[in-house]
C-alpha cells in the first residue's frame, strides 16, 4: 500500500495548491508514490472523512494558508493529528503573508472594510455571526479570530517551505526528496528545517551590482525613468527587499526588473524581516539630520505593509495593539 | 490612574559616549530613575530595529537609544545610521499602535553625565505617564510551550471561544 500524502488549504489564495500542479509531470511522481487522502483542491474528500482516519496514518500532509477562523485551526489540529510529517507550506502557512497584514486592523475595522466599504453592497447592513437561528434550527459559521496565526504558533511543525508560492523547481525537488524517503533511498532531514529554499539573501542570489550609492529618493518603478539593467535596485532608488528575504527563488523577480517583495520571508537568522529591512534602507539613504532623513523616509508611505507585506503575522510584535484587542 | 507603576525600560548605550556619560552619572553619585536596564553596544550603528521590537514584545514599557553626538563617532558616521533607522523605525511602530513616547534616541558624550541622567528622568516620566505597555501576549509557537502550559491554554482559549460564540 502506498504511503498517504494530503494538501490542505486554511486562509490562503489557493495560489499554493496551483504551484504544486505548475511542477508539470513531476506531479505524476507524486501519484506514483502515494495515494492522495485528502486534498479539497483536487478531489472530493469531507472532513468527517479525515476525522475517521488513524492519527499519523496520512505521511505527509503540506499545509498551506495562515490560521484566520476556528475552522482554519481545527483543521490544522485535526491535520497534526493525522500526520507523520506536517509540512508548513507557502508563505500564509509560515509568516501569515498577504492575509496576515491584515493583522494590523482590529476584526471591526476588517469588518467595515469587507461588509460596508464602497465596493461593497450591503443594504442590510449583514455582517458574519458565528450563530444564526433559523426556522430549521441553527446555523453556525466558523468564528473569525482576533488575529491571523502561522500554523507554528497553533501546532507543532516539522518543516517549513516559504516562498508565495514556492517556485516550482523548488517544490520538484522537494517531491523527488519525499519519493526518495518513501524508497528508503534517501533520509528526512533534522526536524525544524527549512527546505525548498536557500540559505543566504536574496541579494546573494541577483547578479546586479552593488556599489556604495546613497539614496536621495525612493520611488514607485512607475515613476521612474528607465532602470539600468546591471545596476542593484534599491541603488537606483526603489524599494527592494532583496536584503532581508530568503533566497531560494533565484533573484526572479529582481532580475526581470521588478524588486523584490520579500515572499520568501526573513532571511536566515534574521528574527524580523522588517527590521532587517528598516536596518537596510536606513544604511543607504542619506540625510544626516531628521528634516533630511524625513525627506527620504516620505517616500515611504506605509513602511509596515512594505516591510512585512510577508511576514507580518510571524514578525516580533505579530499585529498591531488595535488588532489584539478585542472590539 | 495606577501610582505604583514602575516603567520596565531598556537602554542601549555607545560603548564610547553615552555608556561612560552613564558611568559618570554613577561616579559623581547622581540620583536618576533606576528605571533603565542599560546594555552596552559598541556604537549606537550596531543597534538593529530588532534588539528594540524584541524589547517592546517581550515586556519593555519603553526603549532608550543613546549615541555619540552627531559628528563624534567613534566609527565616523555610525550614529546617523542610528538616527535614520530610528526615524523609520518610528514610523513603523506608529502603524502597530506603540506611541511614538515609548521609543527616544539621544546624545550624550562622555563627559554629559548629569545630561544623560536628566534625560533618563525625563524619558521616565513620560514613560510612566502613558501606562505599561503589556504588548499582547504573543502567541508563542507551540513546540515552545510546556505540555502542561499548552494544555491550560488550550483550555483558556476554548472556554473564551465559547464564551464568544455565547454572546
Amino acid at each position: 500500500m502506498k504511503p498517504k500524502f494530503a494538501m490542505y488549504w486554511a486562509a490562503s489564495c489557493g495560489g499554493c495548491e496551483i504551484a504544486v500542479l505548475n511542477i508539470d509531470a513531476k506531479v505524476l511522481d507524486l501519484d506514483a508514490n502515494f495515494d492522495v487522502a485528502f486534498w479539497p483542491a483536487a478531489m472530493d474528500v469531507k472532513y468527517k472523512d479525515v476525522e475517521a482516519m488513524a492519527d499519523d496514518s496520512i505521511l505527509v500532509t503540506l499545509f498551506n494558508g495562515g490560521i484566520r477562523t476556528a475552522e482554519n485551526e481545527h483543521m490544522a489540529k485535526l491535520l497534526r493529528r493525522k500526520s507523520k510529517i506536517l509540512v508548513a507550506f507557502g508563505s500564509c502557512a509560515n509568516e501569515g503573508c498577504i492575509p496576515g497584514l491584515a493583522n494590523l486592523s482590529s476584526r471591526e475595522v476588517i469588518f467595515d472594510t469587507a461588509y460596508t466599504g464602497p465596493s461593497t453592497e450591503n443594504p442590510g447592513g449583514i455582517r458574519p455571526l458565528v450563530a444564526v437561528p433559523v426556522a430549521e434550527g441553527e446555523l453556525r459559521l466558523p468564528a473569525f479570530e482576533p488575529v491571523l496565526r502561522t500554523l507554528d504558533q497553533v501546532v507543532e511543525v516539522d518543516y517549513h517551505m516559504p516562498g508565495c508560492p514556492p517556485e516550482s523547481h523548488q517544490i520538484a525537488g522537494v517531491v523527488d526528496l519525499l519519493v526518495q524517503v518513501v524508497q528508503g533511498k534517501a533520509e528526512l532531514p533534522p526536524k525544524g528545517t527549512v527546505i525548498g529554499a536557500g540559505q543566504s539573501t536574496v541579494c546573494d542570489e541577483c547578479p546586479r551590482q552593488r556599489d556604495v550609492k546613497r539614496i536621495t529618493r525612493i520611488q514607485r518603478i512607475q515613476e521612474m525613468p528607465p532602470l539600468d539593467p546591471a545596476v542593484c535596485l534599491l541603488e537606483q532608488g526603489l524599494l527592494c527587499s532583496g536584503p532581508a528575504t530568503r533566497s531560494g527563488c533565484n533573484a526572479r523577480c529582481p532580475q526581470a526588473g521588478a524588486p523584490c517583495i520579500g515572499c520568501y520571508g526573513a532571511a536566515p537568522e534574521a528574527l524580523d524581516q522588517g527590521a532587517r529591512m528598516m536596518t537596510a534602507i536606513a544604511s543607504v539613504i542619506e540625510g544626516r539630520d531628521a528634516a533630511a532623513i524625513d525627506e527620504v523616509l516620505d517616500g515611504i508611505p506605509d513602511p509596515a505593509g512594505m516591510f512585512y507585506r510577508f511576514s507580518l503575522a510571524h514578525s516580533l510584535l505579530r499585529a498591531s495593539r488595535s488588532a489584539f484587542e478585542k472590539p | 490612574m495606577a501610582t505604583d507603576f514602575e516603567p520596565v525600560i531598556i537602554g542601549f548605550t555607545c560603548n564610547w559616549c553615552s555608556y561612560r556619560a552613564a558611568d559618570v552619572a554613577g561616579t559623581t553619585r547622581l540620583k536618576y530613575a533606576p528605571n533603565v536596564r542599560l546594555i552596552r553596544l559598541m556604537c549606537s550603528g550596531r543597534i538593529d530595529p530588532t534588539f528594540v521590537l524584541k524589547a517592546l514584545a517581550d515586556g519593555a514599557d519603553g526603549v532608550l537609544i543613546t549615541g555619540c553626538h552627531p559628528g563624534d563617532c567613534h566609527y565616523l558616521e555610525q550614529n546617523y545610521k542610528a538616527m535614520r533607522r530610528y526615524r523609520l523605525l518610528q514610523r513603523t511602530l506608529a502603524q502597530f499602535g506603540v506611541e511614538p513616547d515609548r521609543v527616544h534616541l539621544t546624545w550624550a558624550s562622555a563627559a554629559e553625565g548629569a545630561q544623560l541622567a536628566e534625560t533618563i528622568d525625563r524619558f521616565v516620566e513620560r514613560v510612566r505617564a502613558l501606562g505599561p505597555l503589556r504588548w499582547p501576549a504573543r502567541p508563542r509557537p507551540a513546540a515552545a510551550v510546556a505540555p502542561a502550559e499548552a494544555a491550560e491554554a488550550a483550555e483558556a482559549a476554548e472556554a473564551a471561544a465559547v464564551e464568544e460564540a455565547a454572546s
